[in-house]
Order: C-alpha cells, then structure tokens, then sequence
C-alpha cells in the first residue's frame, strides 16, 4: 500500500509543468443536470470553430486542444470544472457556461486568475459586471443582452403588427427573459401602447393552461414571449387549442430546428440572422455544422441559437488571440475590447460592460418556414 | 380547495368528540385557512366564472395525467413498500417509445398502408392503438428488467438501501437516455399519432379552426383532454377489477398484507411483485404517450416532475389505495391549476405541497389511506 | 504519462484524505486534553500547509481541491446531521437540503447586507432567533401546563409565538439599523463598522444565527410532521425542500428580499470561508453530533429509533426525543449551509432543489446509517470522487466522455448498494466516535429477540412510524 502511494505521489509530482505546443481551450457546457440539450449544442458549435481553426494550422502555429467539461448549469459542479481546467489543466480560456447561474460564479473564480471566459449565451448583466457596477475585465459574452433586442421588439409590435394592448408573459427565474420583458414593457409603454397583464413561469413548467386563460380574457394584441424554444413550443401549441390567434413576439432563442413551426405560424422573433441570409459567414457555417454533426435520424442537424453563439464565442476568442500575437490573457483581453469581428450572428463589438453590439434580424414564421421580416442595426 | 375543506369539517367533528385540551386551537386555525382560501377563490370565481370554470378543466387535464402514473407508484408501494423513483422515468421512456415509433418508423401508419380501403378514422385510431401498446409493452419490459435486476436482490437488505437504488436507476435512465445515441439530449418536438382537436363551448360545441381565433368568454378543450379523460377512467376501473375480482389481484392484495403468509398460502410472490411492476409500467407507458401528445415536447427528465407529482397525489390520497391515488390526482390537478390561475404559477408546487402536508397532519394516512395495514 | 499522473494523484488525494479523518479522529479519540487539541491543530496545519505547498508548477492542493474539500467539508456537516436524525432515530427526513438551503440564504443575506452597510440583517437576524428562541420556551411552558395538548393547537401557538416574535424583532430591528447607518459611513469615507474585522466577526455570527434560524423553523416543521409514520413524514419533508425552493425561486417576488433576486440568483456574497472557518465548523459540529450521541438524551434517541413502544415504556418521551433530533440535525444543516453560501459566493434555487436533496441521503447511507465515521468518510469519498476523480478521467478521454459522468455515477450507486446494503463501514466506528460502544451495550439484549446483528439501519419505517400518530396525544 505504501509503495503504490510512493509510485503515485511520484508520478504525481513528476507530472510537473508539462508546457505543450497545444494551446488548451475549456468549454463548460451542462452536458448534464436540467438542460443538457443547451449542452450539447454548445459544445458543438464550439468544437466546431476549434476543429475549423485547426483545420487552418491552429493558432499561432499551434494546435488548439479543447477540454470538454460537464458543468450541469448549477453553480457548484460549473466552479468545481472551471477549478479543474484552470489549475489542473492550465486553461487560460474558458468558452461558457450556459446559463447565468452557472456563469456567475465561474466568472468570480476566472477573473482573478486572469482567464478569459466568454459566455455564448448567459445574459445575466452580472456575468460580465460585479455587483459594485465594475466590468470583470477578463470576461465576456457573445449573446445579446436584453434591452436592445426588447425595445426593437416592442417598436416592431407597435408600429409593423399596430398592436395597442400587448401581454407579457417570461420566466422569472431567468435574467434573459426577465430583461427582455422589462426592455419590452418600457418602450412599448413609451410608443403608446398598454399592458394587458404580466406572468411569469418556471423553466420547469410544462402546463402554461393558466396563463393562456389569462391571456384569452385580456385579449391583447400581442403577446411577448422571451424565451426558448423548448417553452415557445410548449406555450404556442397550448394557446392554438385555447382558439388564442395573437402573433406571439419572442427573441433569439426561439431560433431551432426543433422550433414547432405548425404552432408558432404567424409569430414573430428576432435573429442574429436569417437562414436564408446571403453572408458568407451564414452559408458556410450551416453547410459545415450540416457536414459535421448529424442528428438522431441521421439526418443533417440545423444550429440553432446556442450552437451559433458558441461558435461565434469561440471563434471571438481565436481571433482576438491571432490578432494579440500571444496567448497572454491580458493582450488577448485588450485585443478583445478592440476587436471587430464579422461573426455569423453579425458584425460584433463589444461594448465597455463586454456586451457584444451586433445587428438585429426580424423573421417571421409563415407557412411552415421561417421566412426573413427586415433588419434592424444597433 | 373544494376538496380541501370537506376534509377540514369532517376531522373536525372527529377532534372535538375527543375533547383534548385546547384542541379547538388548532382546528379554528385550520378552519380559518380553508375559509380563506375557500372565499378567495370563490370571490375570484364569481367575479369571472368562464376563467374559473376554464381553470376548473385544465386542473382536471392534470389531474387525469397524475392519476395515470401515481397508481405505478401506489401500486408498487403497496406491495414492496418501496418508493419507485424510477417510476417517472419509466413514463419517459414510453413517450420516447412512441415518439420514435411514430415519427421514424411510421407505425401509426400501418392500419392505411395495410388495409388501403377501411375509413380513415378507424385507420387512425387502430395505428395511435398500436403505438400505445407498444409504449405500453416496452415499458413493461423495461419496468420488469429493473425490478429484477435493481430490486430483487435488495428485497431483504434495508428498504432504505432498494430507494437509493431506485434513485440510483432513475438518475442511471436519464443521463444514459441523454447520450447521443441513445435518445439525445434535445428538446424534441413530438409527432404525435393522431392530430388534435380543439372545441370550445358557446350556445353549443363548435370546434377551434387552427389559425383562427376562438370568440371571447367561451370554454375550451381539446380531443386529448378527452381521451386522457377517458384513458384514466378505464384504467381505474380495469384496475379495480383486476385487484379485486382476479386471481392475481387476489395474490396481489395477500402478498401486500403478509408476504411470508402468502407464501406459505402457494402464491408466488415473487411472480406478483413483477406484475404489479409490469401493470404499474404499462400504465405509465400509457400516461407517457398521451402526455407527450398533450404537450408536444419530449426530453431525457420528462418525467421527473410529472412523477413527483403523481407520486405525491398517491401519497396525499392514501398511498396503496387505488382510487385514493385518483382523488389525490384530482386534488393535486386543482390545487395547481388554481394557483396558477389566482396566486401565480411559480408559486404551484409551494400551494400543492403545502396542501399535501396539511391533510397529511389532519389525516395522517391520507384520504383514503387505512390506519391499519391494509393495502390493495 | 501526464494523464495518468492526474489520475493517480487524484486517487491518491481521496486515499489521503480519509486518512486525515481517521488520523483526526483517531487523534481527537485520546483521552488527554492535550493531546486532542494538537491534534486539532496538526488536523488544521497539514491542511492549511499543503494550500501553499508547490513543487514546480505542480500543486498538492490547487484551488480545484480546496474548493472540492470545501464542498465536502458543507456536505460532511449536512450529512453528520442527516445521520443524527434518520441514522440515529430513524427519522426518514428528505428536509435535510431545505434547512440547508434556509442556513446559506440567511447566513448569506446577513453578510450580503453588513458589507453594503446595513446592520439589519444581523440585528433583525439575531434578535428574531433569540426572541423566537425565547417564545418557543414560553409557550412551551404554557403548554406544559395543560398535559395532552393536540399537536396542531400547539403548533398554532408556536406559531403564533414566532410570529410576535418574528414582528417585535423587525420592529425594534429597524430603528437600530437606522441607527448604526452612520457607523458604517459612505465608500469614500468608511465608518468603524465597515472595517474588514467586523465582517470577520459578524460571519460566524451569520453562521450560527443561520444554523439557529434552521432550527427553529425545523421545531415549528417537525413538531406536527413528526407525529406522522415515517414514509409519510419522509413525503411530508420532501414537501418542505420544495416549498422551500420555491420560495427562494419567489423570493424577491412574494418574498420581501429583493437582494436575493429570486431564480436568478443571489450574488455579490462575499466570500468569507476560509480553510480556518471550515475546519473550526466541522470541528464544532462533529463533537456537537458525537457529545450529543453519547449522552443520556443521545441514548434515548437510539432507543426510539429501536423500539419506539419500549422506549415509551423505559419513560422516554419519544416526541420531544425525535423533535430534539431533527431539530439539532437542521440546524448543522443550517450551519452547513452558512459555509457553503460564503465558500460559493452565489446561491441559486437551482442548488437547492430536491433532486440534489438525495446527495446527503446517499452518502448517509454510502458511509452507513448509525456510523458518524462513515458519514464524514463517505462526504469526502463522495465529492472526490464524483467531482473530482471521475470529471478528471473523463476529462481525459476526450470531448465526448464527460456526458458519461452522470451515467457512471449511478452505476457506482447501484453496485456498491447491491454490493453493500448496509453501506460502507456499517455502524464501526473509529476513533473519537467510538464512543457509540454504549450503543451496542443498548441494542444488544434487543438483538436476541430481533434475530439480526446490532440493527444497523432503522426497521422499516411502516413498522417504526405507525404508532406515532396515535400515542402522541
């Protein structure tokens, strides 16, 4: 026994400062826990740009390694592997997490060791702002934060659908959705238009029968609906047997293939960008994402919004490490305050809280497709 | 609560005859929360009575569901005493069974395909009654392999050691379901084998046109809600017949009251056991394929929270008792639905929960529970 | 070859650290004074040594272990009081995850507001846990008065009592703040309050006040739930982690606490626990756990948990012994909770909810029900491995493995329980617990008539719980 202890402990310490030529890359995705679908979907449109950029030579002629690590969208296990790739594994990017629970405390543990984390998609204000109102100068998101794409939105519903009485309805539990309702109700108030009634849900709630009734009996014109495709599918097809027709108005993360588009027929959300868009960018990384991952029919798999954010994180991150000539964290940092990077969600810079600014695509779903509305630039 | 308070006035007489000290105490504290909340949702009620009676249906939508799958539960408890957390996972694994059934092998399609000339109707319902067998069968199966190769073996070890095992094969079908190529770990939009209709009710019953509004001030309800309806009635009485009036149910019912003795008796126990796991399952199976169609998206802990809540109507309603699992079902269904519909629907499971502790304080095993060690 | 290192030293590390608790049990387990507080000491300084121990880049202790070990430190506390009240008086309680939940929002929102200079926290805080304290024992004299008071008349008083309570402390907790708000100054010019040292006063403080909090409001819980059998009072405290999580999803909502933010989380706590608190804690709560058990009331609680009939016969009050029980395992769970809130500095809904409430229940019955050794073994067997060994060796196997780590984990789960029903250590002891040998002199007439071996679980609840319900009145 004291033997084996003696060989492990040796071997332990020999491991030392193994320095490879590879330049290690984390990704945090909840592989496990409530949502392991945002999981999967970030991790492979990340893996994506890694093996893209790879495919180029890598990274200042090195090989971009990515460690994958299961952070289950709750704060312990996400502090416990953004720990593990930090000082085990030497990381000094993170790509993630997911959601804002997660991302929170794993920005409080990167930013002091001076590791840059981008988060694709938490839209939490304070992932990349501490609670005294200061940036966290190694973090960033990818993802829109909210007040801009809930006061396009309520411009698009007061002016483009004319609706006078519009009705909110998010999930408190999330600052996205919170966000948006907040950013919609104030611009919607201010271009003339009234509030029929707010509620809020769960992300654990299945039966949205309540809420429906609520809005059969305030009859608005429209009703907003922030939140991901996996509710969105939920609340649409429910309010279709409640006999409710308003247009349902919602953000980003209705995008997916796996959005219900019988139900949603005759809503509206808003895009980094339209499958149909001309951009090279779109095209390419469609085709590729087709080319690389297949879903479980067999079948070519479409990106929805995570996949497309985590790509693009991914690919910020690569970028401003070519553009700073070093993987030191504090060049990549400024490298990528100043960057300006034609993404497939748009061309992004980032602002001085480390938010992306980045255009605005309207789309609409019609006849079984979703079908490009117009574009709105920041 | 309606149901709510009827048990209040009932225990109440039962306390008073006692005649402890102090006891009207605790009781006027009780009476005084079902008067609250009996006057808050009256008052609500009656100030909008479409919307009450509309809450009214869809908590009965949740209930018939609940009711599906907390006889797996009560059943299984009855029996081994065992709280089958793999239960709700079970369910998953039915709506995952017809979702692939359907939307990859086209199985709902065979009636058409086989017979080009029989009614379309028939067609439909013959197709969507395959699949529902077969979810059923592959989750009784499945249910069955678990009990022998999970259970079986701990039936003499501690109880506390089977429940870890049961949380253990929970955990075990959710994460191995979520692997890539086993059902993934998406949101999946479910196909279901027949399309739904929607009514709604105004001088008569006209159907909702998709696409088009339904008039204001009316009621509506959908085919599922129906078939789930009906689906959970059948059940219920089929259930009541098998255990009482069946052989099987017979052996059923001694094995639950006196293991050893029922041996010494000739019953198979061990034969039992199984098939109470196997018509516990096939009746989740069922509830899993008409909760998919219900509400149309399927993932890997599907049905983590539906089986929680079921399991909570059996216990709220007598756990071991079948037609307490369908009352504690019902109740469960409108204590939600009321409170999402008058406090607010992040605050449901504080409500039905708060309601399961106090009828449990009131009536401790519950609705229909025995105080002796009956159990069927 | 740097995989295999990793691998190694991680299994190593977990070897290592159950050596360090028998090593620290062992040694709190001799008889002279003196020699358990070195002990105490040499636990701490190992420990605390090898935080800044480094050879190359190589470190014995990274951040990833410290915050592993802080994790199993939390979990060792909640744990060691779930085996207080299902180990030992075979209470099947799920409610463990909700006092814990209840301690770290607490303790959190009393340090969240001290350090944005506000004495109300603490002050409303600690009056309302004294002022409560000082109501449960009114009332519970008034009781005592009447003999045979039903249980829900006298938890209407108690709770009516609390609720003063409750009120005056907000009351008089108000005006004292607003008193102490100079004290604190502004950013630019700190008051004496807003020196660091307070804050390093105050958050022990916060932890107990928390662990009290938890208490209380488990005697308000457990007083009418307890009468219950036990499977029904196993739903009945599943039900309370869920209201409780509920709330905290509510609770800047219907709740009053907008600070807490409700299901977006809590943030901005500042991160107070050190290696010192977090030993001191576990220190303070094992020999809380262990001196409870081997006293006279401890005995009782065993006994209760045996036979509850016997017991009432030897004329132990089985009520109040299992309400004595619960309520001293909620509040380690709330100090557990205090420790964890300031280790994590966010708390979120999410962490509370009741399908991570199993973990203490799982590593209870992993170490074994009825062994304090095995618990606190098991807590940190538990965390290493799952957190740490198995992300490292999946983290090695490539991009797709780590999805297998929640597929692995059960697996382990079911093996060992079909392995070893009766969990890891069963009910040995080691060291400074050994004291449970009074234990066995107790169950050992039992066991004849029992037919097994010294019962190291509880017998199944339905023949344990179902007198309760009836003797209690």
């Amino acid at each position: 026994m004291k033997r084996v202890l003696t060989v492990a402990l040796v071997l332990a310490l020999s491991v030392g400062s193994a320095i490879a030529a590879d330049l290690k890359i984390a990704v945090l995705a909840p592989l496990s826990g409530p949502v392991p679908s945002f999981g999967l979907s970030t991790k492979e449109g990340a893996l994506l740009a890694i093996q893209e950029w790879n495919a180029k030579g890598g990274v200042l002629g090195r090989k971009i390694v990515p460690i994958v690590e299961d952070s289950q969208c709750t704060a312990d296990p996400a502090v416990n592997a953004a720990n593990k790739v930090i000082n085990q594994d030497g990381v000094k990017f993170i790509i993630g997490e997911v959601c804002s629970g997660a991302s929170i405390p794993v920005s409080e543990i990167a930013n002091p060791a001076k590791v840059i984390e981008i988060s694709p998609t938490s839209t939490n204000p304070n992932v990349t702002v501490d609670s005294k109102g200061n940036t966290k100068a190694y973090i960033f998101r990818a993802c829109y934060i909210d007040p801009f794409q809930g006061g396009i939105l309520a411009q698009f519903s007061a002016q483009r659908l004319k609706a006078k009485k519009a009705f909110i309805m998010y999930d408190q539990g999330n600052d996205y959705t919170v966000g948006l309702a907040n950013a919609f109700e104030a611009q919607f108030k201010k271009l003339g238009g009234t509030i029929a009634g707010k509620e809020t849900y769960t992300k654990t709630d299945t039966d949205f029968s309540a809420i429906l009734s609520k809005i059969k009996d305030a009859n608005p014109q429209v009703v907003l609906l922030p939140d991901y495709y996996n509710i969105v599918n939920l609340v649409t097809k429910q309010a279709k047997e409640k006999g409710i027709n308003v247009p349902f108005v919602g953000g980003d993360g209705w995008d997916s293939s796996d959005l219900d588009l019988v139900s949603s027929a005759g809503c509206y959300y808003t895009n980094h960008y339209a499958p149909d868009d001309p951009r090279k960018e779109v095209q390419t990384f469609l085709k590729a994402y087709a080319a690389a991952y297949k879903d479980d029919s067999g079948k070519p798999k479409v990106p929805d919004a995570l996949a497309v954010l985590a790509y693009d994180a991914t690919n910020l991150l690569l970028q401003a490490i070519a553009t700073a000539k070093t993987d030191d964290t504090t060049k990549v940092k400024t490298a990528l305050e100043a960057i300006k990077f034609s993404a497939v969600s748009g061309l992004i810079t980032f602002d001085k809280l480390h938010n992306p600014i980045k255009a605005l695509t309207i789309l609409s779903i019609k006849g079984g497709k979703v079908v490009f509305d117009s574009v709105v630039q920041p | 609560m309606p149901g709510r308070n009827k048990v209040t006035k009932k225990t109440l007489s039962a306390g008073q005859r006692r005649g402890p000290p102090l006891a009207w105490v605790g009781w006027s504290f009780l009476i005084l929360l079902a008067v609250v909340t009996v006057l808050y949702v009256g008052l609500k009620a009656v100030a909008n009575p479409i919307l009450f009676l509309q809450n009214l249906l869809d908590g009965l939508k949740l209930g018939f569901v609940y009711a599906l799958i907390a006889l797996g539960y009560t059943m299984v408890y009855g029996i081994v005493k065992l709280i089958n957390f793999a239960h709700g996972d079970v369910f998953m694994v039915g709506a995952f069974t017809s979702y692939y059934a359907v939307s990859r092998f086209n199985l709902h399609m065979w009636p058409a395909a086989a017979f080009p000339s029989i009614s379309p109707n028939l067609a439909v319902v013959l197709g969507s009654l395959t699949v529902i067998l077969l979810s059923m069968a592959v989750c009784v199966i499945l249910a069955v392999t678990i009990e022998r190769v999970a259970y079986k073996p701990l039936r003499d070890a501690p109880r506390i050691a089977a429940l870890i095992t049961a949380i253990g094969v929970s955990f075990f079908l959710e994460f191995f379901g979520a692997l890539p190529f086993v059902f993934s770990a998406r949101f999946i939009p479910y196909k279901a084998p027949f399309s739904t209709h929607a009514w709604y009710i105004k001088d008569g019953i006209h159907p909702i046109i998709s696409g088009q509004a339904s008039p204001d001030n009316t009621i509506s309800f959908s085919n599922i809600f129906l078939i789930i309806a009906a689906a959970s009635i059948l059940v219920q009485v089929l259930l009541q017949y098998i255990v009482k009036r069946t052989k099987i149910g017979i052996a059923m019912r001694a094995a639950s009251y006196d293991k050893p003795t029922a041996r010494l008796m000739g019953i198979n126990v061990d034969r039992v056991i199984s098939f109470t796991f196997a018509i516990g399952a096939a009746f989740a199976g069922l509830g899993g394929v008409l909760y998919a169609i219900a509400y149309s998206s399927i993932y890997t802990q599907l049905g983590v929270l539906p089986g929680l809540k079921a399991f909570v109507a059996a216990v709220l309603g007598g756990i071991g008792s079948i037609p307490g699992a369908f009352v504690g079902a019902l109740i469960m269904g409108q204590a939600e639905a009321m409170t999402m519909g008058y406090i607010s629907t992040p605050m449901r499971d504080a409500v039905a929960f708060s309601i399961l502790i106090i009828v449990l304080l009131v009536k401790p095993t519950g609705l229909f529970g025995e105080p002796a060690q009956e159990k069927a | 070859m740097e995989q295999l290192g990793y691998l190694l030293s991680s299994t190593v590390k977990i070897l290592g650290l159950i050596a360090w608790i028998f090593g620290l049990l062992w040694g709190l387990g001799r008889k002279p004074l003196w020699q358990k507080l070195l002990t105490i000491v040499a636990a701490f300084a190992v420990i605390q040594a090898l935080f800044g121990f480094k050879i190359g880049s190589f470190q014995f202790f990274s951040a990833f272990d410290q915050g592993l070990l802080f994790q199993a430190v939390t979990m060792a506390m909640v744990a060691l009081g779930l085996n207080l009240i299902y180990g030992f008086n075979g209470q099947f309680s799920l409610a463990q995850w909700g006092f814990y939940g209840l301690g770290a929002y607490c303790s959190a929102d009393v340090t969240y507001r001290w350090s944005n200079g506000d004495a109300g926290g603490l002050i409303v805080v600690g009056l309302g846990v004294i002022l409560a304290g000082v109501a449960i024992g009114l009332v519970r004299m008034f009781l005592n008065r009447k003999r045979g008071v039903p249980v829900l008349s006298a938890f209407t008083f108690y709770l009516f009592g609390i609720l003063a309570a409750v009120f005056i402390a907000v009351q008089v907790g108000k005006p004292l703040a607003t008193a102490c708000l100079p004290l604190f100054g502004t950013v630019d010019a700190p008051g004496p309050l807003s020196a660091p040292i307070f804050l390093q006063i105050v958050f022990p403080l916060s932890v107990i006040f928390a662990g009290a909090f938890a208490a209380e409001v488990s005697f308000l819980f457990g007083l009418p739930v307890l009468s219950l059998g036990s499977d029904y009072f196993g739903i009945a405290t599943l039900g309370f982690s869920i209201v409780v999580q509920t709330l905290m999803v509510n609770s800047d909502t219907i709740l009053p606490f907008p600070e807490m933010k409700g299901g977006r989380g809590m943030i901005g706590i500042t991160k107070l626990t050190t290696w010192f608190w977090a030993f001191a804690f576990l220190i303070f709560v094992i020999m809380l756990i262990r001196n409870f058990v081997r006293s006279s009331t401890g005995r009782a609680t065993l006994a209760v948990r045996e036979d509850e009939i016997a017991a009432r016969a030897m004329g132990i009050d089985v009520a109040s012994s299992k309400l004595l029980a619960f309520v001293l395992g909620s509040f380690v769970a709330g100090i557990g909770g205090g420790i964890y809130a300031h280790y994590i500095g966010f708390l979120s809904p999410n962490t509370f909810s009741f399908i991570k409430g199993f973990d203490p229940l799982i590593i209870v019955v992993f170490g074994g029900l009825g062994s304090l050794t095995g618990t606190v073994a098991a807590a940190f067997g538990w965390i290493f491995f799952l957190e740490g060994f198995l992300r490292v060796l999946l983290g090695q196997l490539g991009t797709d493995a780590p999805s297998w780590r929640f597929v692995l984990y059960p697996i382990t789960l079911l093996l060992l329980m079909l392995l070893r029903p009766k969990g890891l250590l069963g009910t040995t002891e080691w060291g400074f617990f050994q004291a449970s040998i009074v234990k066995r002199k107790i169950a050992a007439p039992l066991d004849k008539g029992k037919g097994e071996g010294v019962a190291a679980t509880p017998p199944p609840p339905s023949e344990v719980g179902k007198p309760t319900t009836g003797n209690k009145h």
